[in-house]
């Protein structure tokens, strides 16, 4: 799946919940509960997201030319956040992720469910996503 | 009339007719105020008196020979007569107009704790303050060498009075206690708080934030030595607050802040202060919400606070009753006197998930440490969820808190 084919099935899934700002808070929820367990020597200082005003551990790894991404939250909604952007990153070559073009958040109107806040904390998590992208493509070379 | 105060209850429609900003849709649910332990809404007659006197009656007040200026002047004064009379207060001049409670304890710390207090000193407050009466406190004990003591809180939240007793000696100057606490909703018992401090010579300072809306607030009956409030928990406006002081004590006070209004005569060499209450308030204050504070207690008086204080812990009743049925939750303040705060965690669930579940389904709660980070400490943890209820609040409001829980409790379960 290319990343613009998860971005379509995002807003896609996302438009059947109709804007209806407490289902899409379930449904954020339910997503970061099925994120597979962040590894537990990655919980440091070092793999905090900075400026989310959650918790945010973001770890990054190459397998096979592409970038492999795990995450963890100390919020349920936020690791929901997280998780949409895992579906979109995880296992896409560092060139695609660090040339993407990121529209689902403004097609499904995360900011009108999240709140500046967490719009602020979000696009940290996508600008670390990047970093991550460009010290692994650096390391592939 | 809109209390019937034969049968006790209220006419809630009536009193939500009055609050315009209750009647909207919030992420398309009809909006279910909970957090009024943070700021309360203001009614009509608030925000009319606002309107009316920028509209009407502005002018710089005092001093002025203008009819405008005596329209305000006299609109502004007859306030501190109506907050004299609101908290039963001997003379209008102990009424100072401050910009909140926060601004109230800061002076009284500034210039009480300035003059009086010395090294080896010490101030009592409790483990149950908001910042705003420990940060205070804090930076003017450093600054003189006093000490600042704290009255531990049981796991219910209440003080351990005799806790308190025990740390009474000649060396305490200054005792400053919450009434109601905003975190946990306890209501401690400063009349006592205070006859035990008074047997040692020391002054007590009450914040009374957290209770002007709904507790008896007479400071002779407490024989409190000072007492802080803010208009804006109080269904009155943000930025303006009230300090009252007993008037010898206030009179031995220096001024806090220097500047226009506070002076009786000014030269380059030496400056003379006025008499109170215009000693502490320097500068331009803030008239229209001071006017207009006088309609947020007209409010109060006309449904009665007894009244107020019913309903509201008619619905913490009700609510604890209904939250008391999920498994996983965990309650913070069982004090058995209370004023109707709930604050609540669930063992698997972060407060900010909650907050935002319930933002999206019209109810607004605050999540956090609610400015009691010391007590939060306590009870080892980050914060809490709060609900804080008030007189416009209803059961139906309540019932759509719970669903949004149980939503939540539901994907957690």
């Amino acid at each position: 799946m290319t990343i613009q084919e998860a971005q379509e099935k995002i807003i896609e899934e996302f438009s059947l919940l109709d804007g209806d700002m407490e289902m899409s808070n379930v449904y954020l929820m339910e997503l970061g509960q099925k994120l597979p367990d962040y590894p537990e020597d990655k919980r440091d200082e070092e793999h905090i997201v900075k400026g989310c005003q959650s918790k945010v551990w973001l770890n990054a790894k190459l397998d096979d030319g592409k970038v492999v991404y795990e995450a963890d939250s100390n919020t349920a909604i936020t690791k929901g956040l997280v998780s949409l952007l895992i579906r979109v990153f995880s296992d896409q070559t560092p060139e695609d992720i660090l040339n993407a073009d990121l529209y689902f958040a403004e097609k499904i109107g995360m900011n009108r469910f999240i709140g500046t806040q967490r719009s602020n904390g979000f696009g940290a998590m996508i600008k670390q996503m990047k970093l991550d992208a460009m010290v692994l493509q650096k390391v592939s070379n | 009339m809109s209390v019937d105060t034969a049968s006790k209850s209220i006419d809630i429609k009536y009193i939500r007719d009055q609050f315009p900003v209750l009647d909207q849709l919030v992420n398309n649910k009809p909006l279910a105020y909970f957090d009024n332990a943070a700021t309360t809404q203001k009614p009509k007659q608030v925000t009319d008196s606002i309107e009316h006197y920028y509209s009407r009656d502005n002018a710089n007040i005092h001093r002025g020979i203008h009819t405008l200026a005596e329209r305000a002047t006299t609109a502004f004064e007859s306030t501190r007569e109506v907050v004299q009379k609101f908290i039963n207060a001997p003379e209008k001049e102990e009424i100072i107009f401050t910009k909140g409670t926060t601004d109230s304890i800061n002076l009284l710390a500034s210039s009480y704790g300035r003059k009086f207090l010395s090294e080896g000193d010490e101030v009592i407050i409790s483990a149950m303050e908001h910042h705003s009466n420990i940060v205070p406190w804090q930076l003017i004990c450093e600054e003189k060498g006093a000490k600042l003591r704290i009255i531990p809180v049981n796991d219910k939240g209440e003080m351990d009075f005799e806790a308190y007793k025990s740390m009474l000696s000649d060396k305490v100057k200054i005792v400053s206690v919450v009434y109601a606490s905003n975190s946990l909703g306890t209501i401690n018992p400063v009349k006592q708080i205070i006859e035990e401090a008074h047997k040692f010579n020391a002054v007590v300072m009450i914040d009374g934030a957290q209770a002007a809306s709904h507790l008896p607030l007479d400071v002779q009956e407490l024989n409190c030595d000072f007492l802080a409030f803010s208009g804006h928990k109080m269904y009155g406006p943000t930025g303006v607050g009230i300090l009252y002081g007993k008037r010898e004590l206030l009179e031995s006070m220096p001024p806090y802040q220097g500047g226009g209004e506070m002076i009786s005569e000014v030269t380059f060499e030496k400056s003379s202060w006025n008499d109170i209450p215009y000693k502490f308030e320097a500068g331009t204050p803030n008239i229209a919400d001071v006017v207009a504070l006088k309609e947020a207690i007209s409010f109060i008086d006309r449904v009665g606070k007894e009244n107020i204080m019913r309903h509201e812990m008619e619905l913490h009743d009700y609510a604890m009753e209904k939250l008391s049925k999920f498994e996983n939750i965990k309650f913070y303040g069982t004090a058995a006197e209370k004023v109707g705060v709930i604050s609540f965690l669930f063992d698997n669930i972060h407060p900010f998930d909650i907050g935002q579940m319930l933002d999206s389904a019209g109810v607004a709660v605050r999540t956090g440490h609610h400015c009691t980070q010391p007590l939060m400490d306590l009870f080892n943890i980050e914060g809490t969820v709060r609900a804080s209820f008030a007189v416009y609040n209803t059961k139906e409001e309540v019932d759509a808190m719970i669903a949004s829980l149980e939503k939540v409790v539901k994907i957690f379960g």
